[in-house]
């Protein structure tokens, strides 16, 4: 177990040097930092104190060490275009991430169980062709343009929801939350439903199809045999063993809907770190730009880890499968 | 909604001015909406647009621009230099102003402020370069010595704020931040200004609340209609123009010309509409003996003039306004904005286009069969940018010069400029200054050290350099200004630019205010006015 979950680890670590490696080589084909920082005004000998200053100057490996040294004791430097450090940046931003990543999640989750179930187990209603063919559209459209549209309808057209912003939010500790005012909740309806809804449509994909399978194995058979009832066999029996893919996956879009929570926050204005980092792209604010791809990277690895775990615990194939083969050869 | 009701009579003109505080204390609230968020509430680190609009509102400069972009007193009443020696500014600064926190304005302040902005870790300090030395005289009066006269430095003083010594120390920030130090800096999120608007609360990116300052030395000057100020910046422009619609924000910056129609058909709606200070033209490389980009070898058809003039009347520059620009841009032939010194009717008249004669000119440069050459353009920081190349690019080719355009962010184009890898490109200018000189230095002068830090047309004339260099100690302004029409006139002969318009601003807002739109697209909000019909 130690030995698994150390090799995991190992891994785990190797991955995110790498990650911090590609971000850094991608950084110097994103432009330069320095036109930015010093505006039109500046002339050459401006620009070059300013490089030296900065240690961009420096050959790449130097500055990749010099990175990750620091980011190992947590010390991501200034963000260049908010001049404040990364990490308290970062850690600002990322309650209103989570809570719309939360919400989206748990949305995704609720209503794609539900309708996957429902369309297995209708499979020719006409409210099921009716939910196949709009989370079709949903699957297919962009997310902006999912985003654009229900601000043209709910905030334009109908005026109910507003189109950008978290509204109002209140500050618990260094938590600030929109979970506690009328105007929070509503600001997130929209953009929850633009990042949910392709992670939505996946799960009532997958519950489908593995809710169909499992209906026809020989174990729900039986159930039905013994007369049980239909409830008994859908929900007891039948959602049960289709759930343990879609944990899994529902796990992975965690991570997903956190990572790409970069458009949906840019359509809305949502003060997250996925605009946060939109607007480093644009400054050439190399700091923050890192910080945040190792920052999603981090949470990547960790889910990947937790369910790894997760399947060490489930499977026990895997827990026996190393010492065995050991003492049979 | 209860101030809405009170406002017509907040509105009613009569009241004295002891009367309007208390009144406009219960007037309105401003909802607006731009692109972009001030990078930092610290007025001297960061010399961009959004940062000074947003400090423009808390902080003020000693004299600063207006709605139409002329030069009004602020801090400073009066301002001329010594009449025995012009190396010297002389400012007289207003008397009975105070900072937010209550201590009051004086010349110390003023030497500070300057001081600090001139520090190495500044955004500022370019503007500052000629700044010798800052003194006081007595409290309201500061003298400012330049190496050499500068007759040009109250234009650069307009976006240069005055912070509160006292409050500097007390709070360690005698410096701007220094981003390689690795500390944030109090004055990045605390201000303590003595302008129009009070920083109630900040979230970047998000959400900045001002209040009006009740102790506001303009009451009475300025309407100062306004009593809360809230500012979202909005990235996205369907998003910003879909909450001017909803009515979630009142006035927004930076319409897109695709919108316009919307938003003025709107009820209640109107876009307003101002030259901007910024021109858009072409660059050519016209200095080195063979381009990198191009197929001709051994030599550089841009330098040849004939080449140059014949890709300036094969600019259909009406075309690029009609079809890429939407009618949305002044059409010119010269990279200075109309307001700024040194414009003149005869240089903004633009060549028809003339397809037969760039023709000939080409034969006659020896060009006939043409030429292919890169062009880099960047496509996402000016209007229609990507857009205007390839038109560009299709009235060049009729002309036999195949363009290959290569369009990037301006994250990737700058650097071209900036390290003399482009031969061909696309650039917009504005003038803070007001005034041509600022041109000259960066766009035409041979690239040194000091001078010529955008020019990368490698054009180098030391004969107009030597004019140039003479501009900023020149106190005869009849004579400095000849002068300037001098060079421009040299400039537009020898065509190192190919001028193609000069952009135009819109912004969006309720029919009820009435706001003239800036032509360097800063809102200062002690200017808006309601009508009297709401």
């Amino acid at each position: 177990m130690i030995a698994f979950v150390l090799r995991r680890f190992a891994q785990a670590v190797i991955v995110m040097l790498a990650v911090a490696l590609v971000a850094f080589v991608m950084f110097r084909f994103m432009g330069d930092p320095i036109t930015n920082l010093l505006g039109q005004d500046a002339t050459v000998a401006d620009r070059q104190a300013m490089m030296e200053r900065l240690g961009l100057d420096r050959p790449m490996p130097v500055q990749y060490f010099d990175f990750i040294s620091r980011a190992v004791q947590g010390d991501f430097g200034i963000s260049y275009r908010m001049a404040r450090p990364v990490s308290e940046v970062i850690l600002e931003r990322l309650p209103a991430t989570l809570e719309l990543a939360a919400v989206s999640g748990l949305m995704a989750l609720l209503l794609g169980v539900s309708f996957g179930v429902y369309t297995a187990l209708r499979r020719d209603g006409w409210l099921s062709h009716v939910i196949m063919t709009v989370s079709l559209i949903g699957v297919s459209l962009p997310t902006f343009l999912i985003g654009i549209l229900l601000i043209w309808v709910f905030a334009v057209e109908l005026g109910w929801l507003p189109s950008f912003g978290r509204g109002e939010t209140i500050q618990i500790g260094w938590w600030r939350t929109g979970f506690l005012t009328e105007s929070g909740l509503k600001s997130l309806i929209l953009p929850a439903i633009t990042l949910g809804l392709f992670q939505m449509t996946l799960i009532m994909r997958l519950v489908r199809s593995e809710m169909l399978e499992v209906l026809r194995t020989d174990y729900i058979r039986f159930a039905r045999a013994r007369g049980l009832s239909s409830r008994a066999i859908n929900f007891g029996h039948a959602l049960k063993n289709t759930l343990v893919p879609v944990i899994t996956i529902t796990g992975l879009q965690l991570g997903a809907i956190i990572a790409f929570a970069i458009i949906t926050e840019t359509v809305f204005q949502w003060p997250g770190v996925g605009l946060l980092f939109i607007n480093a792209i644009k400054f050439v604010d190399v700091p923050v730009m890192s910080a945040y791809l190792l920052l999603i990277a981090l949470i990547f690895v960790t889910i990947n880890l937790i369910v790894d775990l997760l399947y060490y615990a489930v499977d026990p194939r895997l827990r026996v499968e190393r010492p065995k083969a050991a003492d049979t050869t | 909604m209860e101030a809405r009701l009170l406002s017509p009579l907040g509105v009613a003109l009569g009241f004295a001015v002891a009367f309007a505080a208390t009144f406009e204390a219960d007037a309105r609230t401003l909802r607006w909406a731009a692109a972009g968020d001030s990078l930092t509430l610290d007025p001297h680190a960061q010399n961009e647009g959004p940062t000074h609009t947003m400090s423009h509102q808390i902080y003020e400069p000693l004299l600063q621009r207006d709605m139409e972009g002329q030069i009004i007193p602020a801090l400073a009443t009066e301002w001329a230099p010594l009449e025995d020696d012009p190396e010297v500014w002389e400012f007289n600064l207003r008397e009975g102003v105070t900072f937010h926190d209550g201590t009051p304005f004086t010349a110390d302040d003023v030497v500070f402020s300057l001081n600090r902005a001139m520090e190495e870790s500044s955004g500022m300090k370019t503007l500052l370069a000629s700044v010798a030395e800052v003194s006081k005289v007595d409290d309201h009066t500061v003298h400012v010595r330049t190496d050499g006269p500068n007759p040009l430095l109250p234009n650069n003083l307009t976006n240069l704020f005055m912070m509160s010594e006292a409050w500097a120390h007390e709070h360690g920030v005698e410096m701007p931040q220094d981003f390689a130090a690795g500390e944030e800096n109090y004055a990045v999120r605390n201000t303590n200004g003595t302008g129009a608007f009070r920083l109630v609360s900040r979230e970047p990116d998000s959400r900045t609340v001002l209040e009006i300052n009740p102790d506001y030395w303009g009451h009475g000057e300025f309407p100062m209609e306004i009593s809360e100020l809230i500012f979202t910046p909005i990235q996205s422009a369907s998003t910003r123009v879909a909450a001017l619609l909803s009515g979630e924000v009142d006035l927004i910056l930076d319409v897109p010309v695709q919108d316009l129609d919307r938003v003025s058909e709107a009820a209640g709606l109107d876009v307003r509409t101002a030259p901007q200070n910024r021109t858009i033209f072409f660059g050519m490389n016209v200095g080195d003996d063979e381009l990198e980009h191009s197929d001709v070898r051994g030599e550089n058809p841009f330098a040849d003039v004939r080449v140059r003039e014949a890709l300036n009347i094969a600019l259909d520059r009406e075309a690029i306004q009609q079809v890429v620009m939407r009618g949305q841009s002044a059409p010119t032939g010269v990279i200075v904005p109309p307001f700024v010194n040194g414009w003149t009717e005869d240089l903004d008249a633009y060549p028809e286009a003339d397809l037969e004669r760039a023709r000939e000119l080409m034969v006659e440069a020896g060009y006939g069969d043409g030429f292919t050459v890169t062009l880099h353009c960047p496509n996402d920081r000016y209007i229609n940018d990507e857009g205007i190349c390839q038109a560009a690019a299709g009235m060049f080719g009729r002309i036999g010069v195949r363009v290959d355009l290569e369009a990037q962010v301006k994250e990737r184009h700058f650097p071209l400029i900036e390290n003399l890898q482009t031969d061909f490109y696309l650039l917009g200018w504005g003038v803070p200054t007001y005034d041509s000189e600022y041109v000259f230095n960066f766009l035409y002068h041979t690239q040194t050290d000091r001078y010529g830090g955008w020019n990368a047309t490698r054009y180098s004339n030391p004969d107009m350099d030597e004019k140039i260099q003479s501009l900023s100690s020149m106190v005869d302004i009849d004579a400095r200004d000849a002068l300037i029409a001098d060079i421009w006139e040299e400039a537009k002969n020898e065509v190192i630019y190919l001028p193609i318009h000069h952009q135009v601003l819109n912004w969006g807002m309720k029919s009820e205010i009435e706001f003239d739109v800036q032509p360097e697209d800063q809102p200062h909000f002690k200017f808006l006015q309601y009508t009297a019909t709401n």
